[in-house]
């Protein structure tokens, strides 16, 4: 019950003091935005093309999303030592870490849904899946936090922690089929495609808006799943080593 | 845990950084109730310490137990006994002073209610209550020191950690922040204070370690501490010129003295007898230095603690605020 208090507490405060503040709203609204008017001149193909652009529009609305809020968030509070005041109190550093991230999960899960509202308005979006679209956008959200929370961990200026975010993310535009498929990728770059989860969660994606996944679904579920442990535990471990000397 | 066992027990802690040995052998008991002092210059493993105290560093060796809990063990519920108050006053600037009190309060699984009765005491009881509603980060210095002192108890804890407290605010503020603090230990809580303010330490604590760079060198109560000082006799000269070489050609002329040189220029004197000033100005001015205050220390403990550490406190207490003005603690 008291890491619960903890929880509710720690995710409540860091949802009034950075994602509702006005400048993440309209960064996560105006942002998914951009991309897709980016997009949609960029292909010239028009509206009908809008279906095969979503599922890399909401891929990267959660990327963009979660990484810049999170690792500047955490990465200022450690600088400022606030962030000293959660390492002291008696909960579990898994129960803590989970409570600082959650707020950037539920984060890039809303901007997710910035680009499908638009595209509900331009195109028919009958045939999405929202059964499996939905725990795809939650697990990639979860995997991109993740994410965050590994360079929050790995630097110590908010600089660095832009940069260093920026380092994962724009190779990620290409190499995880978000807008063309991996297939088309010379066959060297492949191998870095498949040990980025992102690829797993845009093949998600393609399978719930455009029933063109490449794996199967509880396949890509599986290893979203994994990877998120996998960064989530080596983010633990960073914790423990550098901010628990 | 039984009454008469000590509340804090710290055994052989030591821990490195690469090369460096910030804290080596580190022993000392603190008993329930009591208000102990851990004074030593910067750098000397003060804040280390107490980083290993309260969780928030591992130690390479030794135990600590918090309550009879071994902090390797059981560090949450070790935590759960303590509040710390860092050196620097660390609460968020975005929130109001009493939504910090609140905040602070949720991490300690203290309910809704609970917590906000709690708050509004403590803002009462630091004189905070009229900045109740104001954001933390438009505090002026000591409102900022006292608020992170009530976030640092708003659980009630048995212990509390207080690493500098008073560093870099007001007279009127430390002054009050001294009178809470001896008020909280009036009340049972066990405080275990870092300082470099000696004369802070004197006036409140019961039992001082003095710690040098990495080591205790003496553990105390502050009355056997100035019980040396007692029929001791210490003039400090303040010149300008080699005091590592005057001290020893002091020491070789006027056998029955013992001198040592004072970071910063100048040489203290101490002798179990009267120290006649004369005949050490004369010598110093032959050898070209020019002296400009010969001054009788009165038994302190800051000259206990110069004597048992080598350190000038006042030298201790420049480089410390050169610190904090430069960023560092």
């Amino acid at each position: 019950m008291r890491a619960w208090i903890a929880f509710w507490n720690i995710l409540t405060k860091d949802m009034r003091s950075y994602y509702l503040k006005p400048p993440n709203i309209s960064w996560g609204l105006l942002f998914p935005l951009v991309w897709i008017a980016m997009f949609l001149i960029r292909s010239r193909l028009g509206i009908e093309s809008l279906p095969s652009l979503l599922p890399g529009l909401v891929g990267l609305s959660i990327l963009f999303g979660t990484t810049s809020v999170l690792s500047v968030t955490v990465t200022f509070e450690k600088k400022g030592r606030s962030f000293e005041r959660l390492l002291l109190a008696p909960i579990s550093l898994e129960v803590l870490m989970l409570a600082k991230t959650t707020g950037a999960i539920l984060f890039g899960a809303v901007n997710a849904f910035v680009p499908l509202v638009v595209g509900s308005f331009l195109t028919d979006l009958s045939a999405v899946n929202w059964a499996t679209l939905i725990p795809a956008v939650v697990l990639i959200a979860v995997n991109s936090t993740f994410l965050g929370l590994f360079i929050a961990v790995s630097v110590k200026e908010v600089f660095e922690a832009q940069t260093f975010s920026n380092f994962f993310r724009f190779p990620m535009i290409f190499l995880c089929g978000l807008f063309f498929p991996i297939g088309q990728l010379p066959i060297w770059l492949r191998p870095l495609s498949y040990i980025l989860p992102l690829t797993y969660g845009a093949d998600a994606l393609h399978g719930s808006i455009r029933h063109a996944a490449a794996l199967p679904l509880p396949a890509d579920f599986a290893l979203l799943t994994a990877f998120g442990a996998v960064l989530f535990g080596v983010s633990l471990r960073n914790i423990r080593r550098r901010w628990i000397m | 845990m039984r009454d008469h066992e000590p509340l804090i027990e710290v055994e052989g802690i030591a821990k490195r950084f690469g090369d460096v040995v910030a804290v080596d052998s580190v022993a000392f008991a603190v008993q329930r109730g009591e208000l102990f002092g851990f004074l030593g210059p910067n750098g000397a493993g003060k804040t280390t310490t107490i980083n290993m105290l309260t969780g928030l560093a591992r130690p390479d060796a030794g135990t600590i137990r918090i309550a009879g809990i071994d902090c390797s063990k059981k560090p949450r519920a070790a935590q759960h006994l303590m509040g710390v108050v860092p050196d620097e006053s660390n609460l968020y600037p975005e929130l109001s002073g009493f939504a910090n009190l609140c905040f602070c309060g949720s991490l300690y699984g203290m309910r809704k209610r609970d917590r906000e009765s709690r708050a509004r005491e403590l803002l009462g009881q630091f004189g905070l209550a009229d900045a109740a509603k104001r954001k933390f980060g438009g505090y002026s210095r000591g409102m900022k020191r006292k608020l992170t002192i009530a976030a640092g108890i708003i659980h009630a804890p048995p212990i509390l950690f207080l690493d500098e407290p008073t560093t870099g605010i007001d007279v009127a503020s430390a002054r009050q922040i001294r009178q809470l603090i001896a008020h909280m230990n009036a009340r049972g809580t066990t405080i275990f204070l870092t300082t470099h303010y000696i004369e802070e330490a004197e006036r409140l604590c019961r039992r001082i370690a003095f710690i040098v760079k990495g080591r205790i060198v003496r553990t105390d109560t502050v009355e056997d501490l100035m019980r040396q000082s007692e029929g001791r006799h210490v003039v400090q000269f303040a010149f300008s010129g080699k005091s590592a070489e005057l001290s020893d050609e002091i020491t070789a002329e006027f056998p029955h003295l013992h001198c040592q040189a004072v970071v910063g220029g100048g040489i203290r004197v101490e002798s179990a007898e009267p120290i006649r000033v004369g005949p050490l100005v004369r010598l110093l001015e032959d050898r070209g230095a020019e002296v400009s205050e010969a001054r009788k220390m009165r038994p302190s403990l800051e000259e206990v603690f110069v004597r048992i550490t080598g350190i000038e406190a006042a030298a201790m207490k420049q480089e410390k605020d050169k610190a904090k003005i430069g960023g560092g603690t």
